[in-house]
Formats: C-alpha cells, structure tokens, sequence
C-alpha cells in the first residue's frame, strides 16, 4: 500500500509540474506582449513599463518560472508598492485588483466550495439512486421513466435550466431571493437559500450521467456468476444488493465523480454566470477579460491541483475498494 | 459538471464490430456486420426519429442562406419600430408572428428565428469539424500507441493525464485572446474565420484524449488476435499491419466516439460563447443569444426560451441517435 501511495504522489507531482510550466509558457510565452493586454486603451506607457519590470518579464523564461515557483513554495519579495514580503504560498501580485493574489483566491474559494460540495452530494444521491432503481425495476415503467428522466437532464444546458428555475422559484412564485452568496458561519439558513437554485440545477444535470453509468454497470454485475451463487446459497435481497452486487458495481462511479467534482471545484463557470455568484470560476472569466495574468495563472493552477488532488482521492479509493488495484 | 470534452460518460466495453459473434436473429444471417448493425438501427424507432430529427437539422443548417432568401429577413436586419419606448418587443410571447416565427430580440429588434438558423449553421459547423479532427488525432495516436507500445504507449498515456489536468473552460477562455495577440496588433481587425478556427483547434486539442483511450484499449486487445498473428507471421509491413488489419475492425468504436464527441462540442461552443469569449458577436450563436437573453429574463422570457429549446432539441437528437447507434452496433450494451 506504501509503495502505491508512493509512486501515485510521485506522478501527481510531475503531473502539477507539467501543467505549471505549460500554463507559464501559455501565458508569459505566446503573446507578443504579456502586459499588453492589461490595459488595451488609454493606457500610460510609463505604468505599463513599470508593470513589464516588476514582472520580471525581461528576464529569461526559465528565471521567471523559477521566480514564480519559488514564491509558491518559500514566498518572496515584491515591490514596496505591493505590501513587501509575500507569504509561502505566494502567487504574485494582481495589478488589476490592487491585492495578492493569494488574498483573492481566499476570498473566492468558499464560494466555489458552497456551490460544489452540497451540490455534488445531490447529484450523487439522485443519480445513484435513479440508476439503483431502474436497474432492479429493469423493463417497468419506473425504468423507462428513470431512463428519459436521464437522457433529457444530459442534454439540457445549465444556464438554461438555470434561467427557467429562476423565472419560477425566484422572479415569478418569489419563494427564493435573487441568488447570492452568504457565508455558512454567518447565517446558514441565507447561504442555502441563496444557493439552492445552483445545487438543484448542477444535481440535475450531473445526475443524468450517473444514472446511467450506474444502471448499466449494475444490470452487467447483477449477470455475474458471484451474484447468483450469493442468491442461490439464500442470502436475503438486501445482502446480495447491498454487500455483494453494489460494492462491484460502484467503482467506475468513483472514478467519473471524481473527474467530475476536481473538474467542477476548478471553476463552476457556467453555473457562476448563469445566477451572478462571484466564485473561482467568474474570478478566472473576470481575469481573462482584463488580462490580469497572475490571476488567471494562479486560477488555472488551482483547478489543475484540484483535479489532480480528486484523481489521487480516486486511486486510493479504488485501492480501498478493490484488492486488485493494490497488488497489481 | 462535465463541459471538458475529455470527460463524459465512459462507454463501457465496446466490442469491435468487425468480429461480431454469430448474429442473433435469423434475418441478419449471412449478413455483414456493417448491414447487421444498419439493420438492427433501421428496426430502432428512436434511432429513426432521432436520425430524421438530426437530418433536419443538418439540412436547416446548410440551407441557411436560402431560408433566408424565403424568409425575407436577414439575421443583421433590424426592426426598431416593431418595439417599445422600453426596447421591448411588442405583441404575444416576444413579438410571435406570422412575419417573424420566433419574435423579435429586445434592443437590437433583430430577428430570433433567422439568427437561430445561422447559430444552428455555427454550432453544427465547428461541432462536425472538431469531431472529424479529434477523430483523427485521437485514432492515429491511439492506434501508434497501442500497436507500437513502448515509450510512445507511456508519451501518450501520460499527455492523456496532463490534458485531463488542464482546466478545460479556463483554458479555452485564455488560448484565444492570447492567440489573437500573437498574430493580429493590438488594435488590427480579427476576422471571424480566425475565431472559428482558434476554437476548433481547441476542441481538438482538448477533445482527442479520450478517442485515443477508447483505440488504444481496442488495439491493445486486437493485437494479440489470431488474424493479426497470422499476418504478421507472414511477412506483411507495419502499413499492411494499420489499415488492412486493424483499422476496418476499429470502425465501431471510431464511430461511437465520434457520436460521444460531437454532442459535447455542441455544448461546448455555447457554452464558450456563454461566457463571452468562443465567437465575435457577428457569428450568430447559441450561446451567446441566450448570455444576452438573461438580461431579459423577467421582462421577456420568451427571448430565453426559444434557443434554449432550440439548442436542448439539437443536443436530445444527437444524444439519442448516438444511444442507438451504440446499441445498433454492439447488441450487448443494450439496457
């Protein structure tokens, strides 16, 4: 187990190096001018330069990574103008917003956690057990209900599920307020309310996928030969589902949740536009347009340490799970 | 929420058409299994109105310019006078007629259904054309890596890896503009064809991962097949080897994964222009209609609900299609 876990962090560090050095690259190597596009207009040229040395971006590509990493790891120094030293995980200074960047990721996490967290619990839930049911009600109506219940939620779009939801809950029965975000240690019951039209609409979406996934590696793992020597030795129902059948067929649901949960934490773009939720994702859209690189930077390495984090969470989980993994 | 390419729903074992067990029922006896599968699909009810949907569609799409001649009305046409001192449409449901099917757009008073056709012809476009070309990175890498092993099989497999890293929508959003100041000036014209192109590319790059997954798998277990020993054994060249053995017997699986991708394309594009950064605002587009729409959400929700629905039949259609095109070819996945 020691040498699985070993050789897993192993590669999830290579993998977080590859994708820090090919986003530097993206950003400080493509463009003719990284600055250029902090302000396209009207911009004085002696605050643009002042930018350009302060970033270093004179300096060799690989003085720069090493700059940037540094600061992630150890801290470093910034400009007086930027507040002096800058703490361990530091990722540099955002000229757009006047703070750290590291400042505003804290502030925008929680956010992006709220939405995701809560939501991803629903979607999990629903989907697994829409899947249970339509598997052991194989050919009912129940099935074919579950079924196309499924199919539509995987070709909807969340903006507009999102946009129908708050034409009715929020804008025409008004049972909800406009949607926004409250911390939970402030007032738990604003936080839910403020957020509950975001889990519904992510839950039904995701949970389409699930649902079938799960249906289809259940009815496959209910024809094995295991399950039918458990039914036949005359375990009850509830054991041969429960412990025998449900254990087999739960682990590709591990592996795609946890593509999708990293993928989700790195920025609910779409469902953080669609109600007006300041979160990773709009943080990321934001930067982009305003060309704030080393917040776009930082916003790309958190969702890459996400999903690389949620892929390592799989592994063991699967290592957990199944005996074979660990061995192999 | 799964909006990278890459991700989806993971086609549990697709068996290699080519090598089909002993066919099932009487009538496809002696058949081919490309006719077996055309049979099976031809007997499916939803494949057939999935598939007559999906070739409206198609032909909608194409047929774009001459709807318009029809119609009369252009998607740049503008019809203040059809609207309020507030902007908004006058009349039922956002301005419904006899002259303009789907209303008019608040504000700009354009119309919605003309601008629903060339966003079909948009989103179909670069949706195919991504497909087709992640397709064909997808094989060729999955085959080389599956067929050749080695360090290529450990190059590709760990670039699978990485790209999976890779926030896809972050991404997407940032390449562009970038790209767009490495090869226009800072206040030059970008073409919209330019756009276009940039997002295809990027679609491609995301995209091919899991295709190349799904060929390797497939390879790696056709490798070690009878047929391939015996060819092999006599004599015939690495090329014989990858179009004469191999790839006819890949047909199936190439053609599931293109039917996984090109939904996802789909999505993705509106999505991009969702967020306001996929196509200029000349290319009509989904996403963009309905980024704008939102603004209008409690004053003309009608405005909302057309693309929506446009874009949520389009993507059903491709969906089911693909469904029965999985079942169609390999009987075992069926539910």
């Amino acid at each position: 187990m020691l040498r699985f876990l070993v050789k897993r962090t192993l590669s999830a560090v290579l993998t977080l190096f590859a994708v820090s050095v090919l986003t530097f690259l993206m950003f400080f190597a493509l463009p003719r001018d990284p600055v250029s596009g902090m302000c396209p207009r009207n911009c004085n040229p002696e605050r643009l330069e002042r930018v350009r040395q302060e970033l270093g971006l004179s300096d060799p590509l690989v003085v720069q990574y090493g700059g940037y990493m540094r600061g992630v790891v150890a801290g470093r120094e910034l400009g007086a103008a930027q507040g002096g030293h800058c703490d361990a995980p530091c990722l540099g200074w955002s000229y757009v917003n006047n703070e750290a960047v590291t400042d505003t990721l804290v502030r925008v996490l929680p956010v992006t956690l709220s939405i995701v967290v809560p939501a991803a619990v629903l979607w999990l839930l629903l989907g697994m057990g829409l899947g249970l049911v339509s598997a052991l009600r194989r050919g009912t109506w129940v099935d074919r209900v579950a079924i196309g219940f499924s199919l539509t939620g995987a070709s909807l779009q969340l903006y507009f599920v999102g946009a129908v939801l708050l034409l009715i809950f929020v804008y025409t029965l008004g049972w909800l307020p406009v949607p926004g975000y409250t911390s939970l240690l402030d007032d738990p019951v604003r936080w839910a309310g403020g957020l509950v039209l975001a889990w519904l609409s992510l839950a039904l979406l995701c949970s389409a996928n699930y649902a079938r996934l799960f249906r289809a590696q259940l009815l496959e793992t209910l024809g094995e030969d295991f399950v039918r020597t458990a039914r036949a030795k005359g375990l009850p129902r509830s054991a041969v589902y429960g412990r025998h059948a449900l254990r087999a067929a739960i682990s590709p649901v591990i592996t795609v949740a946890g593509l999708d949960v990293g993928a989700a934490l790195g920025g609910t773009v779409i469902t953080e536009t669609t109600f007006g939720i300041h979160g990773l994702g709009r943080t990321a859209v934001d930067a982009v347009r305003a060309g704030d690189l080393p917040t776009i930077m930082a916003t790309v390495l958190a969702a890459a340490v996400f999903v690389v984090l949620a892929n390592m969470l799989v592994d063991l989980l699967y290592a957990a799970v199944d005996p074979r993994v660990r061995l192999g | 929420m799964s909006l990278s390419p890459a991700a989806g729903p993971v086609p549990a074992a697709i068996g290699s058409g080519g090598t089909a067990g002993p066919p099932r029922d009487r009538r496809g006896a002696g058949h081919s299994p490309g006719r077996l599968a055309w049979l099976r699909l031809r007997a499916d009810r939803t494949a057939l109105a999935s598939g007559a949907a999906l070739v409206l569609f198609l032909l909608v799409a194409l047929a774009a310019p001459l709807i318009e001649l029809t119609y009369g009305i252009g998607p740049r046409d503008q019809f203040q006078d059809r609207l309020d001192g507030f902007g908004l449409p006058l009349g039922r449901a956002g301005g419904v007629s006899g002259e303009h099917f789907f209303g008019l757009e608040p504000r700009l008073g354009r119309d919605i259904f003309i601008r629903l056709v060339y966003g079909l012809r948009t989103s179909l476009f670069v949706a195919l054309a991504a497909a087709v070309l992640t397709s064909v990175i997808g094989v060729v890498l999955g085959t080389l890596a599956g067929y050749l092993g080695g360090w290529l099989d450990a190059v590709v497999t760990w670039i699978t890896d990485l790209t999976l890293a890779l926030p896809f929508l972050v991404v997407a959003l940032v390449l562009p503009p970038m790209l767009t100041l490495r090869f226009y000036g800072q206040r030059d014209t970008v073409p919209a064809a330019f756009g276009v192109g940039v997002l295809i590319v990027i679609f491609a790059v995301f995209g091919w991962t899991g295709t190349a997954r799904l060929i390797r798998g497939q390879v790696i277990a056709l490798r070690e097949r009878e047929f391939v020993a015996a060819a092999r054994a006599s004599g015939a060249g690495p090329w014989h080897m990858l179009f004469r053995e191999l790839l006819p017997n890949l047909r199936a699986p190439i053609l599931v994964s293109f039917s996984l991708t090109v939904p996802q394309f789909v999505t993705g594009e509106a999505a991009l222009s969702f967020i306001g950064v996929g196509l200029t605002e000349e290319t009509p587009s989904f996403g963009r209609m309905i980024y704008q729409s939102l603004e209008y959400l409690q004053t003309d929700p009608a405005f909302v609900l057309f693309p929506g629905v446009v874009i949520f039949a389009l993507v059903l259609a491709v969906n089911l299609f693909g469904d029965a095109l999985r079942d169609a070819l390999d009987p075992k996945s069926a539910g």
